[in-house]
């Protein structure tokens, strides 16, 4: 791999650019692997990443029947965070967050981590309870919170209205190491390492069937023939449940439509990333200007990332009324991504029915920001056959012996 | 040079002269001119800066579709960024500034960028500013962030107001050119139902500025003929100035309304129409596309149909002297109304090797020179366009002659606006002949019956030629009355239209064809976001082949023209450094809206006191006007306390609980929920709902009772009361009112379809008032009217009748552990009942006590707060509340849920109390109790408590109930709070003053 660096852009630009080369090898799919990964997000390349990085398998494919990045990947707000309730939670976001800090140099690719903060307003009282209840975990688990008065949440963001009339701030939680990255490049940086390492990644692909003898997989069934593998990771999001129903088990997720809109760009005018969960509506400003909104999950199942309008509409009068100078703005673009629920609203990661096949599933409306420790952690579990520590919680059994992990529990949305 | 003309201009009014401002310095107008084309008559050319390199940027387009030219636009409340001056129609006052510079528009520092373009290629951010970690977030990112952006950030609330608007039609047509007229006035015959938007002021689109014939009249008369015409159908409503902003599922579909940018004034500014139709017809015409030759970047350089449109609709010239490139025939018409307005047209370019059809000849007997099988291999010039060096079409750009000009009008022939018929999901064809995606009518988006709703009429389906045009809008409007069931009966006669012969267009993508790297490093494709051709090309060479990858590496098409002008060519280039077919590549996904709505409009009137209405009980207006403090639950708001003078509110708290534990206090409890559950299958229903049993209850008493979600983890709890032998009426919480009534109506109607049962949320038409305390019965005693006493309605039961004459139902029941009624009484006579209770029980030291009080006294009495004790993890079983879960039900919900092996593990949490070592430190809110480094539970409910002297709090710890006596660390900040595990209930164990 060529190293990107300014001094690899001031040569090349001496000679019209031409000298770069492909991010990521672009290979024919050879007949069998070691390990296939199916889905090419950010969750499917971390995992192939951290295999081949970590435990030193490079026999690797990630088979994407899209583009690669290009499901909920390349579609999220890109809010990171580590400030959740439970202890098993905060250990997978926490190392997540962790990673993400120094991904830019160990991918050499600028994932554009950028630890502004994330301020979580708290509107009623129960909710700041709920903020103080976290902030009290965090301190015992490890991951720095603050609790900032409403004055404080004024002066990191002067363009908020804290008095209401309505919702009047009543104080934040606050962490200030989480932030924003840049979703594409995370995927691309991702991406362009596990080529180096050897790991092929097969776009435009789709995985249509998994086939297996006597309990355990022995391969997938492509749109460009049949591939053998030992180890299968179905890492695929919104479409966990039809991967699920190919290697004959069910899942406990739902898919929905979940949607964001952007603003057009303005001049930087907010400097940390709002999330408002009494109204409904989170903000940031991307590096572009513009403004990053993102908006509520449909009440119906569905594929088809879209969305109804009226989502839309809530989020945006929860958010003038929070920031009123953005009423004359304009909205540009409003997309959907397809979610993976689960019932507890936290992952499944794990062993599953079938045996040699792994699931990395059920981020929902929130794995943007858990992409470097799940993948961490899928790795460690598919390399040595058992749930590592960080994924061990969150098995697929959980939810038959009713061992949730509700992180819905103080806040109502997880981003 | 850009002047007005001295007598051209179809849409303003000379008579009528407007002035505004723009960068401060006052220029003059007409009614009817936008603001780019009042500035260019002014020969304001350019007109802002570009996104990455801060070029020089002047108008390129006449429409929705201008990448360049926006504005900050107007003062204060009104400001509003990135206005696009095409889309501005100029009133007196209007003051436009320009946008992304500094210090001006002439000079600015942010050009330096175009100075160092060579290292700035697309996304070299991704490969720099990785190193030292804190280098991105404090040093790059800001200077990124400083130097993007567009438009400025307002600072004022907006001080307009915005509506909705509900519409329902048969037919709803988008583009009020000449197809959406023909397909209004056609489906308009059939009698069925017809809306029209149409998102500039005037209707008619192309057919005001090309020279078209139709049965005999010309373009505008055309039209006028067909507005004549619909406005003798009284079904067929047609709104200029209305956007079709987006097409959804099911046949919604979202019009954007300015009714007031072009006059602001009291009167709603915007207003977005929520439209349900039964079929859509996009007529939504076709935009040019630009060329992609070095400098075509430079103002002065505009799309040939721009050009024509500021001629023949506002009289303004975009110059003097207009070179015309081309590879179709339609620039041509813009080099013979450039001709015909007097000015020179130096050359015509065509790069297609025999030129084009009648039209070029006309051109050439009129003397105009044309060259075919060329194009430009650059335009030179700095601020605006001063010549354009010619070469050879085939080459590699080596300049054959340099032609003086001070405008460009160029045309790479057009593309359907088919963004509308894509918003969901209708398929794309790519035609051959004429280099475009077009919109597959048999892959239309589909209803909730599979069935096709959208049909595309006109140029936008593809059809360029002006027949085609208009007898596609006629087909289309006879299928989408036949499908809302409104047969056209008989057929109009077809339009005879008279146009000029064309030539088939040439695909261009690159010009020359083999331009060098030079040649093509200055040839932009995203004007408004600097994309240029070799960034696309280094996209594809890196490895970002799919469109979406190339669109997001390079920013093309992301830019607030959303890349109307630059997508197709961007597609076209990535095939040829992909050596692809471009169908192959596909375009990227069209999302809503068309061009950007404001904010405003989406929230329309639900902002201020508006956006949420505050709920409000019938005696609201008492509380606020006797020292209520207030907190906001769920939707309500509810007094929290009461302040009296030189009262803090803690005062008044102890004073509440003191006086209701000591004499009687009132409560409005009017928010809580209130349920009717009737039918011959009601207890049955609530059997199944609540984990207790409910259909056991006899008529005239009471059940406190629980409910679960399907995990077997506590939603709700209330009072049941059985007020008939088929009639229930279910107490919930506040927030749960209509949460729980849409979970009955769930079940409902999915699962228990078969149960003959009805629903009535009933929450808002009663007022409740609790009195409450030891003197609570004399109050009521002392209204009258109904026999109040512990034989005649025990604890846990109610009674129906009248308190002081008013229809009253009085439950015996305590949330505070006092002898306490719950009075319900219709909505409208509470505040009646409560000021009489306020009489009577004066002499009996009543007091009227908030929510706070409320929750200290449940506190010191271990009743527990779904919310507080309880979070979505916990079960009745883990608030020892397990004496409410039936064990004799054969089913309930959550029933199975709560067998899970987890949910019947020992060391679950459990509600215990809790008392602190020291009776003056409170247990902090939420603290955790730690063991080992490792939290064990956390509080869930702290107080003080005025009636035992000390703190008091409730949480939920690991094994609670076997930790009794226990002493728990719990650390907060730099203190470790300790307090001592006790039983739950603080207050009266025995109950004996709630049962007198
Ligand atoms: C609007 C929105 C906003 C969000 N905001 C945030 C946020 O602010 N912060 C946050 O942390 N998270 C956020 N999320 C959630 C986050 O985006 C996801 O949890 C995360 O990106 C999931 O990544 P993934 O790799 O698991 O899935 P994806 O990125 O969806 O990747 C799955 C891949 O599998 C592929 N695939 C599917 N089926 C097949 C098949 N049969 N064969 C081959 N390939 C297949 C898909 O094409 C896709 O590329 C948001 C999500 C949305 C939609």
């Amino acid at each position: 791999m060529r190293k990107y660096s300014a001094f690899a852009i001031a040569r090349e630009a001496f000679r019209h650019h031409s000298g770069w080369q492909r991010a990521w090898r672009s290979p024919e799919p050879k007949k069998s692997y070691q390990v296939v990964i199916v889905g090419a997000g950010g969750h499917g390349l971390a995992t192939a990443y951290y295999l081949a990085k970590n435990h030193g398998i490079r026999d690797i494919a990630v088979i994407e029947k899209g583009w690669l990045g290009g499901g909920n990947t390349g579609r999220n707000t890109t809010i990171i965070r580590s400030n959740y309730l439970q202890d098993e939670s905060a250990a997978i976001y926490e190392k997540a967050r962790g990673l993400y800090e120094g991904l830019s140099a160990e991918l050499n690719y600028n994932i554009m981590f950028s630890p502004r903060g994330v301020m979580m307003l708290a509107q009623t009282e129960h909710e700041l309870r709920g903020y103080h209840r976290i902030n009290q975990a965090n301190a015992i688990q490890g991951v720095a919170t603050e609790m900032l008065t409403p004055e404080q949440v004024k002066s990191k963001v002067p363009i908020m209205e804290i008095n209401g009339p309505r919702y009047p701030v009543l104080g934040a939680l606050w962490q200030a190491r989480g932030g924003t990255a840049r979703h594409d490049a995370v995927a691309w940086g991702y991406a362009r390492a596990a080529s180096d390492l050897g790991v092929d990644i097969i776009q435009q692909t789709e995985v249509t069937g998994i086939t297996q003898s006597g309990g355990q997989v022995t391969g997938v069934q492509t749109t460009r023939g049949d591939i053998s593998c030992k180890k299968l990771g179905i890492v695929v999001a919104g479409h966990s449940g039809v991967l699920a129903e190919m290697a004959g088990f069910r899942l406990p997720i739902e898919s929905v439509s979940l949607q964001a809109l952007v603003s057009e760009p303005i001049k930087p005018c907010i400097d940390v990333v709002v999330m408002a969960n009494t109204v409904h509506g989170y903000l940031s400003q991307s590096d572009k200007g513009e403004l990053v909104i993102g908006g509520g999950a449909d009440g119906y199942n569905n594929y088809t990332q879209r969305g109804s309008f009226h989502h839309v509409e809530e989020t945006v009068r929860a958010l003038i009324e929070t920031f009123p100078i953005i009423s004359r703005l304009k909205q540009l673009r409003q997309w959907g991504g397809i979610v993976d629920m689960t019932g507890d609203r936290s992952p499944i990661i794990g062993k599953t029915p079938l045996g040699g096949c792994f699931i990395n599933c059920g981020w929902g409306t929130g794995g943007f920001k858990s992409i470097p420790g799940s993948g961490w952690a899928l790795a460690a579990t598919m390399a040595s056959g058992e749930p590592d520590e960080l994924a061990a919680p969150f098995g697929l059994e959980r939810f038959a012996e009713g061992r949730f992990i509700d992180e819905s529990v103080a806040a109502g949305v997880a981003h | 040079m850009s002047f007005r003309l001295p007598n051209a201009g179809c849409l303003i009014d000379r008579s009528n002269p407007v002035s505004f401002t723009f960068n401060g310095k006052p220029v003059q107008g007409y009614k009817g001119d936008t603001l780019a084309s009042a500035l260019m008559a002014a020969d304001q050319r350019m007109l802002g800066r570009s996104f990455k390199y801060h070029r020089p940027r002047g108008l390129v387009a006449s429409g929705g579709e201008e990448p360049n030219a926006l504005m900050n636009m107007g003062e204060g409340a009104r400001f509003e960024p990135n206005q696009r001056a095409t889309t501005t129609e100029v009133f007196d006052g209007l003051t436009a500034r320009s946008q992304n510079h500094w210090p001006s528009l002439n000079f600015d520092i942010g050009a330096l960028n175009n100075r160092l373009a060579r290292f700035f290629p697309a996304g070299f951010y991704y490969k720099t500013f990785m190193k030292p970690q804190w280098a991105w977030k404090h040093l790059f990112e800001p200077i990124i962030r400083n130097s993007a952006g567009l438009g400025q950030v307002p600072t004022e609330r907006d001080v307009d107001r915005y509506e909705y608007f509900y519409a329902y039609t048969d037919i709803l047509i988008i583009g009020g050119g000449v197809a959406g007229l023909e397909a209004a006035l056609e489906s308009g015959r059939s009698g069925a139902k017809v809306l029209l938007l149409e998102q500039s002021p005037h209707f008619g689109g192309r057919f005001m500025v090309d020279d078209i014939e139709v049965d005999g009249r010309d373009g505008p008369a055309h039209i006028a003929h067909l507005l004549a015409e619909i406005a003798k159908l009284p079904n067929v409503t047609l709104r200029a100035r209305t956007q079709g902003a987006g097409v959804f599922d099911h046949g919604y579909a979202l019009g954007y309304e300015r009714l007031t940018d072009h006059a602001p004034a009291a009167t709603p500014r915007h207003r977005l129409w929520r439209i349900r139709a039964k079929r859509i017809i996009t007529a939504t015409g076709a935009l040019e596309r630009t060329l992609n030759f070095a400098g075509n970047d430079i103002p002065g350089v505009m799309l040939a149909s721009a050009v024509r449109d500021y001629i023949r609709l506002y009289g303004v010239t975009s110059g003097a002297r207009t070179v015309v490139v081309t590879n179709n025939d339609d620039a041509y018409r813009t080099a013979l109304t450039l001709y015909a307005a007097g000015l020179e047209v130096p050359a015509i370019i065509d790069a297609r090797p025999n030129g084009g059809g009648e039209m070029s000849d006309q051109a050439r007997a009129l003397g105009i020179r044309i060259e075919t099988g060329h194009g430009v291999a650059k335009v030179i010039g700095k601020k605006h366009v001063t010549a354009v060096e010619v070469c050879l079409q085939s080459g590699t750009g080596g300049a054959v002659e340099s032609i003086a000009c001070d405008c460009v009008a160029i045309s790479g022939g057009f593309s359907p606006v088919v963004h509308l018929w894509s918003h969901c999901g209708g398929k794309l064809n790519w035609d051959e002949e004429n280099a475009m995606f077009s919109p597959d009518p048999s892959r239309p988006p589909t209803d909730q019956n599979g069935e096709g709703f959208v049909l595309a009429a006109g140029t936008a389906s593809g059809a360029l030629g002006t027949n085609a045009c208009i007898s596609t809008a006629v087909t289309a409007a006879h299928q989408a009355a036949d499908e809302v069931g409104r047969s056209i009966k008989e057929e109009a006669a077809p339009r005879l239209t008279q146009t000029p012969d064309e030539t088939p267009m040439a695909p261009i993508w690159t010009m020359p064809a083999q331009a060098p790297y030079k040649l093509r490093s200055k040839t932009w494709l995203d004007f408004q976001n600097d994309v240029k051709v070799s960034d696309v090309q280094l996209a594809a060479r890196e490895g970002y082949e799919s469109v979406e990858h190339t669109k997001r590496y390079t920013t093309l098409g992301m830019a607030t023209d959303q890349g109307k002008l630059s997508n197709i060519n961007g597609l076209a280039v990535l095939a040829g450094a992909l050596d692809a077919e471009i169908p192959q590549v596909g375009t990227t996904t069209f999302r809503p809206p068309y061009t950007p709505i404001s904010l405003g409009s989406i929230a329309g009137e639900a902002s201020g006191p508006l956006f949420k209405p505050t709920r409000k009980t019938a005696i609201d207006g008492w509380h606020k006007s006797h020292g209520a403090i207030f907190e906001p639950v769920a939707d309500w708001r509810r007094a929290y306390a009461y302040i009296q003078a030189g009262e803090t509110t803690q005062d008044a708290i102890t004073r509440e609980i003191l006086a209701t534990r000591g004499a009687v206090g009132l409560f409005d409890a009017s928010t809580l929920g209130k349920i009717i559950v009737k039918g011959p299958d009601a207890g049955k229903f609530l059997d199944l709902l609540y984990t207790n049993m409910m259909s056991t209850l006899k008529p005239g008493k009471c059940r406190y009772g629980l409910m679960c979600n399907e995990n077997g983890f506590l939603m709700d709890d209330g009072v049941v009361a059985r007020l008939d032998e088929d009639t229930f009426l279910c107490h919930t919480t506040t927030g749960g009112s209509d949460r729980i009534h849409a979970h009955m109506e769930e079940w409902l109607q999915t699962e228990w379809w078969d149960l003959e049962v009805f629903t009535a949320n009933l929450t808002e038409q009663f007022t409740q008032i609790v009195v409450a305390g030891p003197n609570a019965r004399k109050v009521l005693e002392a209204l009258g009217g109904t026999d109040v006493s512990r034989e005649a309605l025990p604890f846990m039961g109610f009674i129906d009748g009248k308190l002081a004459g008013i229809q009253a139902r009085i439950f015996r029941i305590s949330f505070s552990g006092e002898l306490s009624y719950e009075i319900a009484v219709p909505a409208s006579q509470g505040l009646l009942l409560w000021n009489l209770l306020l009489q009577a029980g004066a002499d009996f030291g009543i007091a009227p006590y908030g929510t706070e009080a409320l929750h200290v006294m449940r506190g010191e009495k271990g009743f527990v707060v779904v919310g507080d004790e309880s979070d979505g993890t916990v079960t009745p079983h883990d608030l020892g509340m397990s004496w409410a879960v039936s064990k004799k039900k054969e089913d309930f919900i959550g029933k199975r849920g709560m067998q899970r092996s987890f949910l019947m593990a020992a060391g679950r949490k459990q509600l215990v109390g809790l008392r602190t070592l020291s009776d003056t430190e409170k247990l902090p809110e939420s603290a955790h109790a730690v063991e080992g480094g490792k939290a064990i539970g956390h509080v869930t409910s702290t107080y003080f408590s005025p009636t035992l002297g000390h703190p008091i709090a409730m949480a939920l710890i690991n094994g609670g109930q076997s930790r009794m006596g226990e002493v728990l660390d719990f650390p907060v900040g730099s203190k470790v709070h300790k307090a001592r595990v006790v039983d739950l209930v603080f207050y009266d164990k025995e109950g004996a003053q709630q049962d007198v």
